[in-house]
């Protein structure tokens, strides 16, 4: 599957398509399929994403969506080395979500 | 310290409230990323891996307790609470809003610091010895030099867009403390045979994708004379150096295809011709820099020795101290590399009490290195041990300067978008593997360094261990590289073989250290070893 991704122009922060809007969680990012491109110029032009782009992404057993790269999940989540500063800062097993 | 004049504040005045319109204007929609990204780049403003990053110049690592204090407040204020101190002696902030990046730079100028020169393909701050008019060893205080080239260099209408970016690095003693042959030019102060000063320029050397150490390209240029030479050598690059491929646009490309002595007489050349339209600054100018750099008021006759007697004090001494020119003073070395910790990371708290220990005990000075720790450059012999007690209360108390712990990491695959691997956690096990037990200690000098891709951020051709991240079909993986130094006696390590994962890259250095351990000389630290015996041993003991 293809999922975007691009950072908030104003905070910087990492976001992903949701089918509606951008969300910070990369569990809500959907399959944006042929309509990626499309999208992505609409929502830079409007100032809602700051240089978006498509990746690959993929499905857990548990029907969760993750990107297919490393640098990708570890984008998504945050830093492995400061838990604390991740989108599951309480979440001890979130390091292994990544790898 | 360098104080800026009506000029100096002026100029970054004006900057700031030039982004802060450039800021807005992006906001509103006035100017896309493609035509804001260069100029965000100009204030030190990247986009990363999680957010954007902000990098702020310290030049020649030198800064003042309000200056320090004033790095944590933004930390606090604009970060989550932390920044990161950079191999070029910078620091960097990685969770910076857009919204909020003039405020920070105009909180920055209310301090004299800023972040220009921290990016793009201009000339970056100048880097220097981090004990610069403290070292025992020196000819004299590089910093003046340092600071004249930096205000050669600020806003250089010829220089703002060179072929790719351009580092320079001055010191003034033989032991290199600054990796000074790996920077596009380095520069040494020293004395020639009539006992007057001068300037020998080392060109084209650098780390990253093609290694190459600087050669020398003229033993001695007059110091009145500085920075018409400096030019000179600019000059031909900017000329010559190659912007059709980007891989080839550094200087070092330059230096090597053309040849030294080719590169050399282009640039005796265009010396010649700009010594005879005076572009040298006033030496005044030159003399009133000086001035910023005077002594501080050190007390004659303070006590010259140390009391040992606390054997956690007497190791931290033995480890982190460096001898000063002015007799019962020390250079203090604050390790930003606890056992497990993130190398070069300083929480605000942790900025905020080296900036009152500066200020109490050390005429407000700090020094940061390009190994990623900090320096108090003027402390009393006898408040030395009141200084360690209240950085070992704070966490920062470790004794390990330029042990297999003490190690430069760049931020890797956790916060860079360049990058092909993490870095920081290979640098977590590897000092945790090696503090137990005490085998750091036992190894003695061994710099270790590693870097997340073939930028070389974390100078991994320059660590007597080195230590490359690479993708591996979408994996992390490591290789080994053995034999660098960026010291004095320059080198570039070679790659041992294949490379490893995460934890194999532990065990094989672990396995080479114990190759060390076993065939060391008398008096012989791991890179002499290595040096006297070769790769075949060390490859047999890692794969064999
Ligand atoms: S070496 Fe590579 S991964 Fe490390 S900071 Fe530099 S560009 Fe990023």
């Amino acid at each position: 599957m293809k999922i975007l991704t691009g950072n908030d122009l104003k905070s910087g922060a990492v976001v992903w398509w949701d089918g509606r809007g951008w969300s910070l969680h990369v569990e809500d990012a959907v399959d944006a399929g042929d309509d990626a491109d499309t999208i992505m110029a609409r929502e830079e032009a409007a100032r809602r994403v700051n240089v978006p782009y498509a990746i690959d992404g993929e499905r857990s057993a548990e029907g969760r969506v993750r990107p297919a790269h490393i640098k990708d999940r570890i984008r998504a989540l945050g830093p492995t080395v400061r838990p604390d500063l991740t989108l599951k800062p309480a979440d001890p097993e979130a390091g292994n979500w990544v790898i | 310290m360098y104080k800026y004049d009506h000029y100096d504040q002026a100029m970054v005045d004006a900057r700031v409230e030039e982004f802060r319109d450039q800021v807005r204007r992006r906001i509103e929609g006035h100017l896309t990323e493609d035509q804001f990204k260069s100029l965000r780049l100009m204030n030190g403003l990247y986009l990363q891996l999680h957010a954007y990053m902000l990098r702020v110049a310290v030049p020649y690592g030198t800064l003042s307790s309000a200056q320090m204090r004033a790095l944590a407040d933004i930390a606090d204020k604009y970060d989550r609470g932390y920044g990161h101190f950079t191999t070029r002696q910078n620091i960097q902030y990685n969770w910076i809003k857009l919204e909020e990046a003039p405020d920070i730079l105009a909180d920055l100028a209310k301090v004299e610091m800023h972040a220009i020169q921290t990016s793009g393909n201009c000339i970056r701050n100048i880097s220097s010895d981090q004990y610069a008019g403290a070292a025992a060893d020196e000819e004299v205080d590089p910093r003046p030099y340092a600071e004249l080239l930096r205000q050669w260099s600020t806003f250089h209408p010829e220089f703002l867009t060179l072929p790719r970016k351009f580092k320079i690095c001055v010191i003034a003693s033989e032991q290199d403390r600054a990796a000074m042959r790996l920077h596009d030019i380095g520069i040494r102060i020293l004395r020639n045979e009539a006992g007057e000063l001068g300037a020998r320029f080392y060109v084209g050397g650098g780390m990253g994708r093609t290694p190459m150490i600087a050669p020398v390209i003229r033993d001695f240029v007059p110091l009145d004379q500085l920075i018409t030479y400096s030019e000179a050598c600019l000059r031909v690059y900017n000329r010559y150096g190659r912007r059709d491929n980007k891989f080839k646009a550094r200087i070092k490309i330059l230096v090597h295809e053309m040849g030294a002595d080719e590169y050399t007489r282009q640039v005796e050349e265009e010396f010649a011709h700009l010594l005879s339209q005076g572009i040298e600054p006033p030496t005044a100018e030159l003399e009133r820099i000086r001035t910023y750099f005077q002594d501080p008021a050190f007390e004659h006759g303070a006590l010259d020795a140390l009391d040992r007697s606390d054997p956690d004090f007497a190791l931290w001494v033995d480890r982190n101290t460096m001898a000063h020119k002015q007799a019962g003073y020390i250079n203090a070395t604050i390790s930003l590399k606890p056992v497990g910790g993130i190398p070069g990371d300083a929480s605000a708290d942790q900025m905020r009490l080296m900036a009152d220990l500066a200020e109490r005990y050390s005429f407000d000075e700090l020094r940061v290195t390009h190994a990623q720790n900090i320096v108090l450059p003027h402390v009393r012999k006898a408040d030395l041990y009141e200084v360690w007690k209240q950085l070992d209360q704070a966490g920062l108390g470790t004794a390990n300067i330029d042990q297999i712990d003490d190690i430069i990491a760049c931020p890797g695959l956790d916060y860079c978008s360049l990058a092909n691997a993490r870095s920081i956690p290979v640098a977590q096990k590897i000092s945790q593997r090696f503090a137990a037990g005490g085998k750091a200690d036992a190894l003695g000098e061994l710099k270790l360094k590693i870097s997340g891709c073939i930028n070389a951020c974390g100078h991994h051709h320059a660590g007597h261990i080195g230590i490359l991240g690479v993708d591996r079909k979408g994996k992390e993986n490591y290789q080994l590289l053995l034999g660098g130094s960026e010291a004095e006696d320059t080198s570039l390590g070679k790659i041992t073989g294949p490379g490893f994962d995460e934890d194999g890259i532990v065990d094989a250095i672990e396995r080479a250290t114990d190759v060390y351990l076993r065939e060391r000389g008398e008096g012989e630290r791991f890179l002499d070893t290595y040096r006297r015996i070769g790769m075949e041993p060390f490859k047999e003991a890692i794969y064999g």
